[in-house]
């Protein structure tokens, strides 16, 4: 899509507002299990019920959390005061959220992308989670439910707000930018940050411009976006619902809208007498907050390594481009793959096979057999195709290389063996090897795929090529 | 003659985001009375405070907090019974126009 | 004029001592209170709910802890009559609002938590204004309190059933709230003590919120010494309650009887005739008060407090916009009434518009529009300015005097009916009351003296934040001279 904005002049203009729920033990503002999975409204208390008479409290963790994630962003942590906001919805106990307003916790930061990229962070305040309704119905859709059902186990959990500029340019880099956040905050571990169940959400505020353009035009907020792989197709059908509605003469209208995963469109929310107005107003009920130099000093200190930190010294290291051990980091590898290299493994094969060969965890391998791995590899005792397949068997069930070798019959074959090959090859296929002779390189996968055939893949490709290249220029 | 600082259709805009229903009676009557209300509020004009801080909040204090500890919870039948409607443990509501904001 | 008032009251400290010495026991002092109510209740409208098994029940509880010669508290066996918007568990709990009517709440107010551990037998729930919005207890959905000094009066508002009960000699002690006059105006026109004490002061948990930063629970009794013993008994920091103060202040009941020849007093002239629609007699009151206290020793001075003349536009400004959102959880989901429709939207506006009296839907109206976008600044946030000028103005004059006098009301109870007619004259009701809510102090309003229908008046001893001992103190000096 990119191309096609470029090709058409227009440019994507998009600023993420990220949700994540807090990894405290109880509420945000009461003590009640901060838990996921229990019976309905059996995690409640009067003040997350909002029962008449009821006051909150603020858990000092979710503070400190916010405090931290806010410092890991480089933002600077304030004074802050809480607000309500006010609007009617079930979900929602006291039909206000508890949220900051005007004085957030954490103000003016920014995030740095693998790609070295910074994306600026506007605010991260705290807030209140809302309860769950559940729509019944034949639908199962809010449009089309005869009533709902509103469980409160979720209302009051914390919630972080982390609200970027609007200085998001491309997919990919909105993409980047949820899982640099996503990491941050695993790294820090103040939330499981799992996107699907939830307790990371995305909204994307999307418009664009034409290149050259100064001023943003109107944006939509976009929510209801559960996956990296959703965020990107609702920002290319945002986009191009608004470049759409321009090239016609007409403009989008500033709102909230949902994105329908099924259908692959968002839709418009409500309906336009809803006209925002929360009435944001100081929160009477709670106190500031005026963390004291020592506090902020503290968390500095304790900050844990980040990942762009982590990027960055793994990249010193192995001499491996910062943007291409980001999954490494991503999936806390990278302390391993400096163990692994300690211990002979060649660096950039290490983060190849870590990188690419890897689908879930490290399972049973060990540093040092992915180490050895690694060597046998380099020494030409098993080729790379079988260096995979042990890799898979060692994450599987450990032991050592070797002895893996050994037992899968994956010892190395000698030279003059397929040299042997290659020559009966060549003698029964006279015909493809003019042709490969005279230059024509698609044969060239003929030869190989026979060699491999005959030596049930165990060959190695790249002595196959070798062969086959001094075999064509001494004829 | 006093200024109107508020006219009928702000009240009815008013009274729509309240969740309140107005008859034409209610709606004339209270757009009467509240203009009353903040015609005399009109007063602190006299006042001089740009430089004045606004104070939400009777108390300098700051920083209340609790510990992250568990407290008692409630059980079901100490709410539910109160509630005017529920089904399966939760709170039953008719349906809902138009998604959540 | 039909008074209902008995000669003379039993102060809650004389029932306490008795009941724990063993003398009298606290179903005996039960018994007589509930067959008062039984007689003269039914005029006088004081309570929505009398209590009489819950109240049977913890009187024989004091009684069983007395005879095992166990420890019982400040309170024990006294009657205690409790505003209702403050939360009882199990026991309905309605703010007299339609829209709860017959709610149980799940828990009790920590006053209420408080009260029942300092042994004291509580005996119902009282009426209120709807929500404590009112000056007359007129705006309550189960119909009005009436004056026992004159049951064609009112008895004041919003805790116009506190008052009357402890005016009618229905229970030695009851508790209110007051967020800009509730406690005070209704003990004035009754004839009774009442306090509003330093916000933070007494936990607000499980008082059903009107104006979260102004609103203050505190006692009504008979006596300035009955209200500090209570106030004892109820204040104190409460880790529920974010606003609640950690630091306590020393013993209120120390300096009571202390002379005052050391103090200062600075007396309110906005409030002493400065600002129309206070009554002569009613100022002719505390000018008496003035000279009691001269003639005490005290250092008088009349003192100005410029921004008392703005309070009340702030007040109409900045407690109807937090009343406007802390109602909203009434909306027919979770508890209290509900009016169908044929969607959530309309089952809300259909509850609310059928749950709420005029005056409720005034204030979450006015409340609204002050905190709209586009209006926020030019009535919220300047009503915010004027509380802090009237802070300022109240820090210069603390630095100079201990405590400042004014009237509490500013006229004598009038009559059902006399104001309902236009809001703006009953709110007017509030002038003198208010400005310590703006600004969190405590006050205290005494019986002083009679207008010329008979009926009673009331002076106001304001004091700075937390210096509670002082305002006792001179106000006790008042209440013996008024005896
Ligand atoms: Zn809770």
């Amino acid at each position: 899509m990119n191309q096609e904005i470029f090709k058409d002049n227009w440019e994507l203009i998009v600023g993420l507002e990220v949700h994540t729920e807090l990894a405290t033990k109880t509420k945000l503002f009461c003590g009640c299990l901060n838990q996921f999975g229990n019976e309905p409204n059996t995690n409640v208390c009067p003040v997350c019920l909002g029962l008449p008479g009821s006051l909150p409290v603020v858990n000092e963790i979710a503070v400190y959390f916010a405090m931290q994630l806010g410092r890991a962003l480089h933002c600077s942590v304030n004074r802050s005061v809480f607000a309500r906001k006010n609007y009617f919805y079930p979900d929602m106990p006291k039909d206000y959220q508890i949220s900051q307003y005007d004085l957030p916790t954490n103000l003016e930061g920014y995030l740095e992308l693998p790609s070295g990229e910074t994306i600026g962070i506007e605010r991260a305040h705290i807030e209140e989670d809302t309860g769950k309704t559940t729509h019944i119905g034949t639908s199962g859709r809010i449009s089309g439910a005869d009533y709902s059902l509103v469980d409160y186990n979720r209302a009051g959990v914390p919630l972080i707000e982390i609200v970027s500029k609007p200085e998001i340019r491309t997919i990919e880099q909105a993409k980047a930018y949820v899982s640099e956040l996503r990491g941050i905050i695993l790294a820090l571990e103040i939330s499981d940050a799992k996107m699907e169940e939830g307790s990371i959400r995305v909204d994307a505020n999307v418009s664009v411009r034409e290149i050259g353009e100064n001023d943003l035009r109107t944006r939509c907020e976009i929510k209801n976006v559960n996956s990296l792989k959703s965020l990107g197709r609702a920002i290319e059908y945002e986009a191009n619902r608004h470049i759409g509605l321009y090239k016609n003469g007409e403009s989008p209208r500033q709102e909230t809208r949902h994105w329908d995963e099924n259908a692959g469109r968002t839709r418009s929310g409500r309906s336009k007498e809803d006209a925002e107005d929360y009435r944001y107003f100081p929160e009477p009920d709670l106190v500031p907050l005026n963390p004291s130099e020592e506090t902020i000093t503290k968390i500095d200190q304790e900050m844990p390594e980040l990942p762009s930190k982590r990027r960055e010294k793994l990249a010193n290291l192995t001499g491996v481009k910062p943007s291409d051990v980001a999954l490494l980091v991503e999936r806390n590898h990278d302390v391993f793959a400096l163990d692994v290299i300690r211990r002979g493994g060649l660096p950039d094969q290490v983060v190849k096979h870590l990188v690419n060969n890897l689908s879930a965890g490290l399972g049973e391998l060990t540093a040092e057999s992915l180490a050895q791995l690694v060597q046998m590899e380099n020494k030409s005792e098993i080729t790379s195709t079988q260096a995979k397949k042990m890799l898979g068997e060692l994450v599987q069930r450990g032991g050592t290389p070797a002895e893996l070798a050994t037992e899968l019959g994956f010892e190395a074959i000698e030279t003059n063996e397929i040299e042997n090959l290659v020559d009966q090859l060549i003698n029964q296929h006279s015909d493809e090897w003019e042709r490969f002779c005279s230059g024509d390189t698609k044969v060239q996968g003929f030869f190989v795929g026979q060699v491999m055939k005959a030596t049930s893949g165990q060959a190695d490709g790249k002595l196959i090529n070798q062969i086959l290249n001094e075999r064509s220029t001494s004829k | 003659m006093m200024s109107e600082p508020i006219s009928p259709e702000e009240v009815a805009h008013v009274a729509y985001l309240a969740r309140l229903r107005l008859t034409e009676d209610e709606l004339s009557r209270f757009t009467e009375q509240l203009g009353a209300i903040l015609n005399h509020a009109e007063d602190v004009e006299a006042l001089e405070l740009d430089d004045t801080e606004p104070m939400s909040h009777p108390l300098p204090i700051e920083n209340t907090m609790r510990e992250d500890t568990p407290s008692p919870m409630l059980k079901p039948s100490d709410f539910l019974p109160e509630a005017p409607a529920v089904e399966d443990g939760r709170f039953l509501v008719p349906k809902i126009l138009g998604e959540e904001p | 004029m039909s008074s209902m008032v008995p000669d003379q009251y039993q102060s809650a400290s004389e029932i306490a001592e008795l009941v724990t010495t063993g003398e009298i026991s606290a179903i005996e002092i039960l018994e007589r209170h509930l067959n008062h109510i039984e007689q003269y209740e039914k005029d006088v409208h004081a309570f929505n709910l009398v209590t009489i098994d819950e109240a049977r029940a913890a009187a024989e509880e004091t009684d069983k802890l007395i005879a095992k010669g166990e420890r019982v508290g400040p309170l024990a066996g006294v009657p205690v009559a409790v505003k209702d918007n403050l939360c009882t568990e199990g026991i309905p709990t309605t703010a007299s609002s339609k829209i709860l009517e017959g709610w149980k709440p799940p828990y009790d107010a920590t006053v209420v938590k408080k009260l029942k551990e300092a042994g004291a037998t509580i005996v119902g729930k009282t009426n209120l204004d709807e929500f404590a919005m009112g000056s007359s207890t007129e705006n309550s959905a189960f119909g009005p309190t009436r004056n026992p000094h004159d049951l064609s009066c009112v008895p004041g508002g919003s805790s116009g059933g506190s008052a009357a009960a402890v005016a009618a000699g229905f229970a030695p002690i009851a508790i209110g709230s007051d967020t800009g006059g509730s406690i005070r105006q209704p003990a004035s026109l009754c004839g009774v003590v009442g306090v509003k004490p330093t916000y933070g002061g007494v936990s607000r948990y499980g008082l059903l919120a009107f104006a979260s930063s102004l609103d203050q629970v505190g006692p009504f009794a008979t006596s300035v010494k009955d209200a500090a013993i209570v106030h004892e008994v109820i204040g104190g920091y409460d880790p529920l309650d974010s606003t609640s103060i950690k630091q306590t202040s020393n013993s209120f009941l120390e300096v009571l009887d202390k002379d005052i020849s050391t103090l200062k007093v600075g007396v309110i002239s906005e409030l002493m005739g400065g600002i129309d629609g206070i009554t002569r007699e009613v100022i002719e009151q505390a000018n008496k008060a003035v000279s009691v206290l001269s003639a005490a020793g005290a250092q008088v001075e009349e003192i100005s407090l410029p921004a008392a003349l703005y309070c009340l536009s702030a007040y109409y400004l900045i407690a109807p916009a937090e009343a406007s959102s802390n109602l909203s959880r009434y909306d027919g989901v979770r508890y209290g009434l509900r009016i169908d429709g044929a969607n959530l939207n309309e089952m809300n506006v259909n509850t609310r518009t059928e749950g709420f009296g005029d005056e409720v839907k005034r204030r979450i109206m006015l409340g609204t529009y002050a905190l709209s976008a586009g209006y926020y600044d030019a009535y919220y946030g300047k009503a915010l300015k004027v509380r802090r000028l009237l802070a300022e103005n109240f820090a210069a004059l603390y630095k100079e005097y201990d405590v400042l006098l004014s009237p509490t009301s500013p006229c004598t109870a009038f009559k059902l009916g006399e104001k309902v007619s236009d809001p703006m004259t009953m709110y007017v009701n509030d002038v003198c009351t208010i400005p310590s809510n703006l600004v969190g102090h405590p006050a205290i309003s005494i019986p002083f003296g009679h207008g010329q229908d008979g009926m009673p008046i009331g002076v106001q001893i304001l004091a700075p934040p937390m210096k509670e001992p002082v305002m006792y103190q001179v106000a006790h000096t008042l209440e013996m001279a008024a005896q």
